[in-house]
């Protein structure tokens, strides 16, 4: 419909094709009946248009007659006729033409042709109109007369009234060959709208008559055809022997091989372990199985008891958790029946998890011990079998002020010793507590060490950067004799600037009626005091990061001191003599050294695993040494040498002996020690 | 010094193993080939001792094989049909570039194919090593059994595992070899015990599967591919233990009962026979039609001692699983539709129950709703719109609670529109020390045959029992705690009067009665006891010493997780007392 309106617009209607229009009226005049007839036909069959187009034909043909029906459409196109009818008048000049189409329509025939016949007016053929643009005429007709063009152009004016005023403006077609607008009829319009619904032209057409098939299932007696065979059907075809040969030849080379019976033996089972043998199994003893998935538990039941639901917390924690952390791969969840119960989502995936660690997972066979944990506990006497030893607290010693830092026990065994930061040092007779004597010192002591020689009775005391040396006078006279003598040996001249920084002095007034008996200066804070066993050496501890100057051994009898050490091997933490033998032991804070005094060289380093050595001991007999760490208590049961106990349950606050008094505890107060 | 100097990373370790790039290089195998071989033959890395010597001093992380198991690969023939496939895969798609329609269509027609029974007789050379293994096999056909015809896999596999599945669960049914039940949110887990060998398998339910997208599902078909062979050819040789014929025939009595007039509106003719014996109700054909099957008796034999009361234990035993394996003998079941039918009508079947359905659910039930024999009727419904008056309205949990405590447990519980007891799992076997739910222990009464009426209160008595326990277990802490206190407020005393003395104050002379001290003997003797231990711990080595802390924590763990469980129960039962008492008043 588009294009013929462009049409329309850009040519104006002509003669000829006005008469088209009225030769189409005429027939239709003429054989009244048919029309209706076929009119009513296209009703019945489309259904389309009727009322419209019946209402016009009416009119032309019969003014009299009134549709009640469309009345208002009536009243519209009354004007119609009348107009098509001056048309009529205006072109019947143009005559030549109108004759040649009379002549046409009179045959029958034409009227059922088809539409391309029409064309036959114009002779040129299916050419590009536009090659006769130049020339006043568009064509020749049958006899070879020039079709002239129309006279006057329709301009956008015209075809703008004609559009505004023509009623049939709608359905007016240019056509090029003739260069005339032509409107269509009303068949010519339902057939255009049936083509373009995609329906058949003829209205008669039925489409869906029962189909009449050409070859049934009956054999019948006549043949299809009667034509008589060709002759290649009784010549044998050379195309077909070439190709039959090529197969029989790829056959024989074996390029293409038979046709394979349908092996139906995959689904088929039989008893595969019919005759066991053991070929196999020597391969199959280092066969490891895979470990089978465990058993679920109770959490995992649609309906499990409630306390194996997740609280909120747990639920919160199971969600922040690493899925691989997740002590269950899912929440437990409760149904209250079976038929609420879900599919579980992740089902394929824990199915598609096993087969992977069936084929990836290296498996291994571990040896689980089992233990029973009883068994570990190693058997121990009964502390019951190891008696005597006291079991009970059977004496204090009371009376000082202050922490008590040092004791050290007379080689009698009668008199204990006690160093206190009250600055005071207390003299106490063992079996009875009882406090013998009290000498002020006047400063906190550190240590206090009795001379190991029963026949002198003298004892040294370190407090800030003095060590004192007292004689108690605890002893029979002879004995006191013999330490006043040991006391009063001369200094050497040569080995005061050797010494350095010690200085030796007596002591006078008070000081001597106390018993302070030595004073030997160091130059800097002493921690620690210990003798050698024959009571003529001294060693004292000044523990200093920096300097070599650490340790210092004094002689009484000449009253000279050396520094036995030219180079700093760490924190000194306390120094002993060997009871026996002529060696020298010094615990740094990691080892301890063993130095043999006579060759002037190391003989030993012990070391030990702990993190800092405070104290240790030498067995009496000479062959054990004892270490102690600090802030830790140790046990001094029997245990044989380079064995170490540790136990870390009871690691306590004070390693110290509560203040003032001196606790003779039964209880045995080790931690972890170590006797090598 | 003369000789060749010795090359690094050439022998010991190194020599033995082989990485999977080079493995596959050398069987000249794709790595998806390779995958399938190694799932096939079961071949699996190796984790060498010492990771970096094999590795040749790099610690890349890589996947080493033994070489000794890939040499095994070399010479299996399937090796070579994988080969063939892919010439085949080649060739075809050069006849489709060309189209040249005949030789795709004669190419299809000779698609390299393999078997895979060498293999099964390979890995398992005895019978009884592949039914130790069938349980992953059971599992994954059960799952493929359920899959769509979506194009996951080959409709013929998923048909081929339905089919081994349902004569699997045929085999069962016939050798009422079904121990365990558990309905888990998983699925169903069953247990059963074949030949002495105790199978597990899980069947998830029936719905749909949304299809992950981050499985690989080629290696899942591969493991399908062996599982179905393997269980085709246990399911031959199980069914020939019991007479059976295989592939499984219904018994032609049954057969005929079964015959229906809409039986072509249910299914083709191809199908039906399938359909019928996954209903599983009916008994199936035997070889030799024998009459009843005679009770094996154990043989006796003149024992003493110890065997004689292991003799006796097993005897027990026996006793105990002949009577579980007639657990539903003389029920009549009904199955609503809203009930899993499959299951149900497995386990009962499986315990000597007889089972129907509603007609139209699926092929093959044996009787109606109206029957009057009927005893139980197993609905999954808040309640039932026609009631019949000879039977139980029962709830599916109790079928599974039954078979799992050996015995027909009261009805009373599991009522329609009840709230049902706790479903337990049968696998979990208490030790002592370990929680126990009270459900259990009540089952565990039942079982004994005590009146559940008596068990309230022993539960209670037993709860407190528990706690007691804990208290002990409490005390050893607390008492060293209180001898420390004890110290404490002796040494306070004696400062005290300390400070007083050193203030010059004269003591206050005052006689205040002594207590009397009570000691107790037993309390003593456990003191020394823990001491003497806590020493000897401490003179512990330091390796015994770490492995006895490790079991030690685990020990104290599970009574944490146990005592954790008690408290939630005992908070949970309180809710829920109080929330009854409210709604009481």
């Amino acid at each position: 419909m588009e294009e013929s309106s462009g049409n329309m617009r850009s040519s104006e209607p002509t003669a000829a094709m006005k008469k088209i229009f009225n030769f189409k009226d005429k027939p239709a005049g003429k054989e009244e009946e048919d029309e209706d007839l076929s009119d009513s036909e296209e009703s019945v069959f489309s259904g389309l248009e009727d009322s419209g187009s019946d209402s016009e034909e009416d009119e032309k043909e019969s003014d009299d007659n009134d549709d009640e029906d469309d009345d208002d459409v009536t009243a519209v196109e009354s004007k119609q006729p009348k107009q098509t009818e001056e048309e009529e008048e205006k072109e019947e000049v143009v005559g030549g033409v109108t004759e040649r189409e009379e002549e046409e329509k009179k045959e029958d025939e034409y009227e059922h042709d088809s539409s391309d016949e029409e064309d036959i007016r114009n002779t040129v053929g299916n050419i590009p109109m536009e090659w006769y643009k130049d020339f006043p005429h568009i064509g020749y007709n049958l006899d070879g007369k020039k079709i002239f063009k129309p006279i006057r152009n329709k301009d956008e004016l015209d075809d703008f009234l004609d559009k505004m005023e023509n009623p049939d403006y709608w359905r007016t077609v240019h056509d090029k060959q003739t260069g005339s607008d032509i409107v269509l009829s009303d068949e010519q319009v339902e057939l255009v709208n049936r083509l373009q619904k995609g329906q058949f032209g003829d209205v008669n057409f039925n489409e869906y008559q029962p189909s009449v098939e050409f070859f049934s299932s009956d054999v019948m007696i006549h043949p299809v055809t009667n034509r008589p065979a060709d002759k290649r059907s009784f010549i044998p075809s050379l195309i077909e022997k070439e190709k039959v040969s090529k197969l029989v030849h790829a056959i024989k080379m074996g390029w293409i091989k038979p046709r394979r019976v349908e092996d139906d033996t995959r689904g088929r089972f039989y008893d595969l372990w019919a005759g066991e043998d053991s070929s196999i199994l020597g391969r199959h003893k280092m066969h490891l199985p895979a470990p089978k998935i465990p058993l679920p538990g109770h959490q995992e039941s649609y309906n499990p008891p409630p306390e194996y639901l997740f609280t909120e917390e747990e639920l919160a924690l199971w969600e922040q958790q690493d899925a691989s952390d997740r002590k269950l791969p899912f929440v437990p969840v409760k149904f209250s029946s079976l038929r609420q119960v879900p599919a579980f989502s992740r089902f394929i995936h824990e199915r598609f998890e096993r087969c992977l660690d069936l084929y990836l997972c290296p498996r291994q066979r571990k040896m689980r011990v089992n233990v029973n944990p009883e068994d570990l506990i190693p058997k121990l006497p009964k502390p019951k079998d190891l008696q005597p030893f006291p079991t009970t607290q059977s004496l204090v010693y009371r009376g000082h002020s202050g922490l008590v830092r040092s004791i050290s026990v007379s080689p009698s065994g009668q008199w204990l010793a006690s160093g206190s930061d009250d600055g005071s040092v207390r003299f106490w007779e063992v079996c009875s507590s009882r406090c013998m004597k009290t000498v002020q010192v006047g400063g906190a002591v550190k240590s206090v060490a009795w001379n190991p020689n029963p026949s002198v009775c003298l004892l040294a005391v370190a407090l800030e950067s003095v060590v004192l040396i007292l004689s108690p006078s605890l002893a029979d006279r002879q004995v006191v004799q013999s330490s006043e003598r040991l006391l009063s040996g001369q200094p050497e001249a040569d080995t005061s600037d050797a010494a350095g920084p010690v200085i030796w002095s007596d002591t006078e007034g008070e000081e001597l009626n106390q018993g302070i008996r030595l004073k030997i200066q160091h130059p800097k804070a002493v921690h620690q005091v210990a003798w050698h066993a024959k009571g003529d050496y001294l060693a004292s501890v000044m523990p200093d990061h920096s300097s070599h100057l650490q340790v210092l051994i004094h002689q009484l009898s000449r009253r000279r001191s050396q520094n036995p050490f030219r180079k700093n091997k760490g924190l000194v933490q306390c120094v002993s003599f060997h009871p026996v033998r002529p060696y020298f032991f010094v615990a740094t804070q990691r080892s301890v050294r063993i130095y043999n005094l006579v060759k002037q060289e190391m003989t030993k380093k012990l070391q030990a695993n702990s993190k800092w050595i405070s104290s240790m001991a030498v067995h009496p007999g000479g062959n054990r040494l004892h270490r102690v760490h600090p802030h830790t208590r140790s046990t001094s049961t029997p245990v044989p040498p380079q064995h170490q106990i540790h136990h870390h349950t009871r690691s306590t606050s004070t390693p110290d002996p509560p203040p003032h008094q001196i606790h003779l505890n039964t209880r045995s107060i080790f931690g972890s020690s170590l006797i090598m | 010094m003369g000789g060749l100097q010795k090359k690094k990373y050439e022998r010991g370790s190194v020599t033995n193993y082989i990485t999977r790039n080079k493995a596959r290089k050398k069987l000249r195998l794709s790595l998806p080939d390779f995958r399938r071989l190694c799932i096939l033959k079961g071949i699996y890395p190796h984790e060498p001792k010492h990771k970096k010597k094999v590795n040749k001093g790099s610690t890349a992380p890589r996947t080493f094989y033994l070489i000794k198991d890939i040499r095994f690969l070399l010479h299996e023939p399937i090796v070579g049909k994988f080969r063939d496939y892919k010439v085949f895969v080649r060739k075809l798609k050069k006849a489709y570039g060309k189209t040249e329609w005949s030789a795709v269509e004669r190419l299809r027609e000779n698609k390299p194919t393999y078997k895979l029974d060498h293999i099964i007789k390979e890995r398992y050379p005895s019978f009884i090593d592949a039914l130790r293994d069938i349980d992953d096999a059971l599992c994954m056909c059960f799952l493929f059994s359920t899959f769509a015809r979506t194009g996951k896999c080959h409709v013929q596999t998923i048909q081929l595992c339905r089919r081994l599945t349902v004569e699997w669960m045929n085999y069962v049914v016939a050798a009422r070899a079904l121990r365990k039940v558990f309905i888990s949110i998983k699925g169903i887990y069953y247990q059963a015990e074949v030949m002495g060998q105790l199978i597990t398998w899980l069947v998830p339910y029936q719905f749909s599967h949304d299809h992950p997208t981050d499985v690989d599902y080629r290696v899942m078909a591969t493991f399908t591919e062996l599982y179905t062979t393997l269980l085709g050819f246990i399911n031959f040789r199980l069914y020939h233990s019991l007479n059976l014929l295989y592939p499984p025939k219904l018994d032609s009595k049954a057969e005929c009962e079964l015959k229906e007039e809409n039986e072509e509106d249910y299914a083709l003719n191809s199908e039906c026979y399938l359909e019928k014996l996954s209903a599983l109700s009916a008994s199936l054909a035997r070889m030799v039609s024998s009459a009843e099957e005679e009770e094996a008796q154990l043989d006796q034999f003149p024992v003493e001692g110890e065997d004689m009361e292991k003799l006796e234990a097993r005897e027990r035993e026996q006793k105990e699983q002949e009577a579980q394996k007639k657990l539903f003998d003389g029920l009549k079941f009904f199955l609503n539709r809203e009930v899993p039918r499959e299951s149900l009508a497995f386990i009962i079947r499986c315990f000597g129950g007889e089972v129907s359905w509603d007609k139209s659910v699926c092929i093959g039930s044996t009787y109606e709703v109206t029957e009057e024999t009927i005893t139980h009727h197993i609905v999954d419904r808040p309640n039932a719109s026609t009631q019949y008056i000879n039977r139980y309205y029962i709830q599916p949990q109790w079928v599974y609670d039954c078979i799992n405590a050996k015995i027909v447990l009261p009805v009373e519980d599991y009522f329609l529109g009840v709230t049902l007891p706790p479903h337990l799992s049968p696998f979990v076997e208490e030790k002592e020390g370990d929680y126990m739910p009270p459900e259990k222990v009540k089952i565990m009464a039942l079982q004994r045959g005590e009146k559940p009426a008596q068990e309230q209160e022993d539960e209670e008595e037993e709860d407190e029992d528990e706690d007691e326990e804990e208290e002990e277990d409490d005390n050893d802490d607390e008492e060293e705690d209180e001898e420390e206190d004890e110290e404490e407020s002796e040494e306070k005393n004696l400062k005290k009067m300390e400070k007083q003395r050193s203030q010059g104050k004269s003591l206050q002379v005052k006689v205040t009665p002594g207590k009397m001290k009570v000691e107790n003997p037993e309390r003593l003797e456990q003191e020394e006891k823990a001491e003497e231990k806590r020493l000897a711990i401490m003179m512990m080595k330091k390796k015994e010493k770490y492995l006895y802390d490790k079991i030690m924590f685990g020990k104290k763990r599970k009574i944490r997780e146990a005592n954790k469980l008690t408290a939630k129960r005992k908070a949970h039962d309180d809710a829920e007392k109080a929330n009854k008492k409210k709604t009481r008043k």
